[in-house]
């Protein structure tokens, strides 16, 4: 993360500015690591999440995830829609920290690109299926549950993984690669309406928490994208095998400003076929 | 006896100036000639607006086409992100609108507060989600809009079937040229205003206000590429005839003479809502209104006692009175037809049955009605009255039903009331309508396609199926 | 030949009835009751609304830690719910545990306010029937003049009907005098078509008012299952010719709540069901919430809690 302009700026006036704490991200509140670990970033110290942070992650994801999965089309596609909303009202945050104006409105142009994923989905992927019988019969799409999210380093890297997943009801524990442009996206969430639990920021090594995730038998769906090490994606989508998680994992090096396709949605969602007799 | 109180709605929120004129390459302009626009529940004049004559159109479609280019050459993104504006706009200024369609029209304000106005937002938020991913659509890797799209809209539903028409328009690269009905111009020239409060560009979209010529000049103009038309079957034949030989695409939204059926095994209680919602829903001023009851003949007796207990608590008067369930008719012509045919229900040997109803002296009104001993060989049975009167039939098997249902020239839209789920897909597979209400009545949504079979028209309007009219 | 008239006489009998009453469908009546809810109740109409809900409160205290004094206090309450103002109507009853029936008697002794008390070892039922029948013989004995029962939901969900009719007809007789309420616990019921069944069941077997919940489990009362409520009680009246009461219990806190069953009421069964007769709110917070709107339409500012008694 190139170095913010914070300290340059603070030099120059009289006043004393308040500094930030960059605090983890669970179930709509900033805790601190249970740890009580903190690293430096630029001078900040961010809080350092541990395994056990990673396990009240998911249980606040778990139990978000009825609800959101619950809510209609429309509600979440308005969240999504806040949410860029939010994200333009503190593009200057965002850019202060270094992330460059053009990648800023990419992010933004994607929360609004998945806004209107939310209620259209479910009519690409899913449909009725003419089987050769006196039988109704209709696929649709449903959300795959709690997402455990490797992010990668950068804010528009961030957001691809983090929409594609919640856009559809899954909730998400990410594991994040730049720590403040997260912690600052978390503040965004948490005034946007998005409800408790849905997103869930841990700031630290994910490398050393992803193992937790990826092994845990509550967490259904893995996203590996941010993983740049060969040799620990592989180990954690051994892990993952455990209980079956569908692991998604990027072969190449991913361009976020590309149409990313139906993929990073539908990696983390299920079908389910309904049959129901027709006759009187 | 529980007396409610008056509880007007607040008519202070929205501001209606004396005259409008039309709205043409993003400003005001007055037109030659104007004409009133009344409120139907007290006849009061709420404004003078302005009268679109050939001119008037052809400036307008060409306004159209000049901001065609730079429209449906900007990205997806960016149409999207004008339509997310729009909604959002109409979300912050949903109780205005509300109430100003509330008095133009007369429909009651909790139907324009909770039903309208929520649809018409969502309307342009699921299709300004199209306009970055049209290639998901399913018409192909990069579908092209077709250009200039003259919509023509009725007075039932104004705002609402504007959005219908402008929201798939835009997100999919069109620019328009829009009629609102004679009757209800208003609150398209309040829609007028969200674009320029949007910064839509100018052109992208016109409205011009006028009686049926106005809407011919437009349907027949040679730049026009797409015609849109919600409204009477008869009208929408003339269309398709002089639309004929000249390539423009067209779709077309008509009327309907619902069959909602009720069978034996139907959950009573709610069976007596949908029915009162299917047909006492906007006065009946609806396309798709479930105004043929088909009541299985061993269930009709008891089910007919619950229906007119029901009807008897329905509430007619002013359509700002938030209590209001049944508004003014629209106009002293629509008073006239429903009257007239109701004339015709009793003298072909229907019986006739009203609820006691207290209706205002001045303004359009209608108490809601049914007629009882009806069969398909009645007028009332074959003809829409397009107002608040129920015609109800019986059946004795599902195939009857079925037979009955379809026995209509008319193809929007029907109901089935039965708790057997293998019974309603069957008699939904052999329906000859384009929307199935099962268990319910009257439900819209902009994922969801809406359009009729035979003469209630062609094309979708909502959904995915909904942009197919306006791509190349 | 058979009566078309009389009572299902078998168990099977008895099933077969209530499984071929009609079905109630979910997302219908609950939009009905949610439309119901946006009526909007103005000035006279609202004061008039407060004074007859005031009137149908069932003032409840059903607490393991209930002593003569709280009993006493609530008692108190019940006669006079605002000392401030002597035009306030007194609530319809009381309701207590048998054990504080006589306490609640001694102070409602020949005021009118009725004095009601659960029984049949409420709120789970699960006990022998001769219990339940000591338990409410014991309550009447103790001065009350409406019983309070629970049906056994065990053996309702288990389709033993004929089981729990039986015991709803030998609580009825152990009354005597007593009016009987039948609590469904409609939030253990699961669906609507079960909140119908049981409401009929109960009525056939001699249920003077049909009752939603105990207010001890998580789901109480809500306004799509007391439109369903409403509903069987009409339809029994006009089918079988006897008017039964219905009230809905737990949960209901606000004036606003109340007012929307009293809408339900007016638009579903009309005027014969509008009065502390046929129609109760079981409730203890309620009360205040009423006192404080009622107060701001004489005085025209909101109210506070400071300006009403606890207890």
């Amino acid at each position: 993360m190139p170095k913010s302009s914070k300290a340059a700026a603070v030099a120059e006036r009289s006043r004393l500015a308040v500094r930030k704490t960059y605090k983890l991200y669970i179930g709509g509140a900033f805790p601190r690591s249970e740890s009580g670990r903190t690293f430096l970033v630029d001078g900040d110290n961010v809080a350092l999440a541990s395994r056990k942070d990673a396990r009240d992650a998911v249980v606040a994801a778990r139990k978000a995830q009825g609800r959101w999965a619950g809510a209609t089309a429309y509600n979440r596609g308005q969240i999504l829609y806040r949410i860029a909303e939010m994200t333009e009202a503190r593009r200057a945050e965002f850019e202060s920290l270094g992330v460059p104006a053009a990648e800023v409105d990419a992010a933004i142009d994607r929360w609004v690109w998945y806004a209107g994923w939310s209620d259209k989905i479910a009519q690409v992927v899913g449909g009725a299926n003419p089987v050769a019988g006196p039988f109704f019969n209709l696929s649709m799409p449903e959300p795959t549950g709690v997402v455990g999210v490797v992010a990668p380093a950068s804010f528009l890297g961030l957001v691809s993984v983090v929409a594609p997943a919640i856009v559809t009801g899954n909730t998400v524990v990410v594991l994040a690669g730049g720590p403040q442009a997260a912690v600052t996206l978390a503040e965004v969430l948490a005034t946007s309406d998005v409800p408790g639990g849905v997103v869930n920021i841990l700031t630290g090594r994910p490398a050393e928490v992803a193992p937790w995730l990826a092994s845990h038998d509550d967490v259904n769906g893995l996203d590996l994208t941010g993983v740049g090490d060969v040799e620990l994606a592989t180990e954690l989508e051994r892990a993952a095998a455990g209980t079956l998680k569908r692991v998604l994992r990027p072969s190449a090096v991913t361009d976020f400003t590309a149409d990313p396709g139906l993929g990073p949605m539908t990696a983390f969602l299920e079908t389910k076929t309904v049959w129901h007799p027709k006759g009187f | 006896m529980f007396e409610y109180a008056p509880a007007p709605e607040s008519r202070s929120i929205v501001d209606i100036a004396s005259s409008y004129g039309l709205f043409i390459d993003g400003s005001f302009d007055e037109g030659k000639s104007s004409f009133k626009t009344v409120n139907p529940a007290s006849e009061e004049v709420l404004a003078e607006v302005a009268l679109a004559g050939p001119e008037d159109v052809d400036r307008a479609v060409a306004a159209a086409r000049r901001a065609f280019r730079a429209w449906s050459a900007l990205p997806g993104a960016e149409r999207a992100k004008y339509l997310f504006r729009i909604a959002r706009i109409i979300q912050e200024r949903s109780r205005e609108l509300a109430v100003l369609e509330s008095l133009d029209n007369g429909k009651p304000i909790k139907e324009s507060r909770d039903v309208d106005l929520p649809l018409v937002a969502a309307h342009f938020f699921y299709y300004a989600g199209w306009a970055d991913k049209l290639g998901y659509a399913g018409f192909g890797a990069d579908p092209r809009p077709l250009g200039v799209a003259g919509q023509v809209i009725p007075w039932n539903f104004p705002l609402l079937m504007l959005a219908w028409k402008i929201a798939p328009a835009l997100a999919t690269g069109n620019t328009v040229v829009l009629k609102p009905a004679e009757t209800t111009p208003l609150s398209a020239l309040f829609f007028a205003d969200v674009c320029r409060q949007a910064d839509l560009p100018p052109g992208v979209v016109n409205i011009l206000t006028g009686a049926g010529d106005t809407g011919r000049y437009l349907v027949e103009h040679p730049d026009v590429n797409k015609v849109a038309f919600t409204g009477s079957t008869e009208v929408g034949r003339q269309i398709a005839r002089s639309v004929a030989g000249t390539g423009k695409r067209l779709t077309l939204e008509l009327g309907g003479k619902a069959a909602n059926i009720v069978f034996d095994d139907a959950p009573i209680d709610q069976a007596v809502e949908g029915i009162v919602n299917g047909i006492f829903f906007n006065q009946g001023h609806v396309c798709c209104a479930g105004s043929r009851l088909l009541v299985q003949e061993s269930i009709a007796e008891p089910l007919l006692a619950s229906l007119k207990r029901r009807m008897a608590t329905l509430r007619v008067g002013d359509p700002l009175d938030k209590n209001t369930d049944i508004g003014a008719i629209n106009s002293a012509a629509q008073l006239a037809r429903i009257t007239e045919l109701s004339e015709i229900g009793t003298a072909e040997g229907a019986e006739r049955w009203s609820p006691p109803c207290e209706l205002p002296d001045r303004g359009f009104w209608f108490a809601p009605t049914i007629f009882t001993g009806v069969t398909q060989a009645h007028r009332i049975a074959r003809e829409e009255i397009f107002g608040p009167v129920l015609s109800v039939l019986t059946f004795r098997t599902p195939d009857e039903a079925i037979e009955k249902a379809n026995n209509t020239p008319y193809g929007l839209s029907a109901g089935i009331w039965s708790e057997k789920g293998s019974l309603i897909l069957a008699v939904a597979d052999r329906l000859r309508a384009g929307v199935v209400w099962a268990n319910t009545f009257n439900k819209f949504d902009p994922t969801s396609p809406f359009g009729g079979y035979k003469e209630s028209g062609y094309g979708r309007e909502g959904g995915r199926h909904g942009l197919e009219a306006y791509v190349a | 030949m058979s009566s078309l008239s009389g009572l299902p006489d078998s168990a099977a009998d008895l099933r077969t009835f209530l499984h071929g009453l009609p079905g109630v469908d979910k997302v219908g009546v609950e939009a009905r009751a949610a439309a119901l809810g946006t009526r909007s109740i103005k000035t006279t109409a609202k004061a008039q609304a407060i004074d007859l809900a005031i009137r149908m409160v069932d003032l409840t205290t059903l607490e393991g830690a209930d002593t003569p004094g709280k009993v006493r206090a609530l008692s108190a309450k019940a006669l006079r719910p605002d000392p401030a103002d002597p035009s306030c109507p007194a609530v319809a009853a009381v309701c207590v545990y048998p054990a504080m029936a006589p306490v609640a008697a001694s102070v409602l002794a020949g005021s009118g306010v009725r004095l009601a008390s659960v029984a049949t070892a409420f709120p789970s039922g699960q006990a022998p029937l001769d219990v339940k029948l000591a338990d409410t013989r014991d309550a009447v004995a103790g001065g009350a003049d409406e019983i309070d029962m629970v049906i056994s939901r065990g053996a309702f969900l288990a389709g033993d009907y004929a089981r729990v009719f039986d015991e709803i007809v030998a609580v009825k007789q152990a009354c005597g005098p007593a009016h009987l309420k039948v609590i469904l616990e409609t939030g253990e019921l699961g669906t609507y078509d079960n909140v119908r069944r049981a409401s009929w069941l109960a009525m056939l077997a001699g249920a003077d008012f049909i009752k939603t919940s105990t207010g001890k489990v998580p789901v109480a009362a809500t306004l799509p299952v007391t439109l369903v409520m409403l509903e069987a009680v009409r339809d029994f009246r006009a089918t079988r010719g006897r008017q039964i009461g219905v009230k809905p219990a737990g949960g209901i806190r606000t004036t606003k709540e109340a007012i929307k069953y009293l809408v339900l009421i007016n638009e579903t069964v009309g005027d014969d069901w509008l009065s502390p007769d046929w129609f109760r709110f079981g409730a203890s917070s309620l009360l205040n919430d009423l006192l404080m709107q009622r107060t701001k339409l004489t005085t025209g500012h909101y109210a506070g809690p400071d300006y009403f008694t606890l207890d």
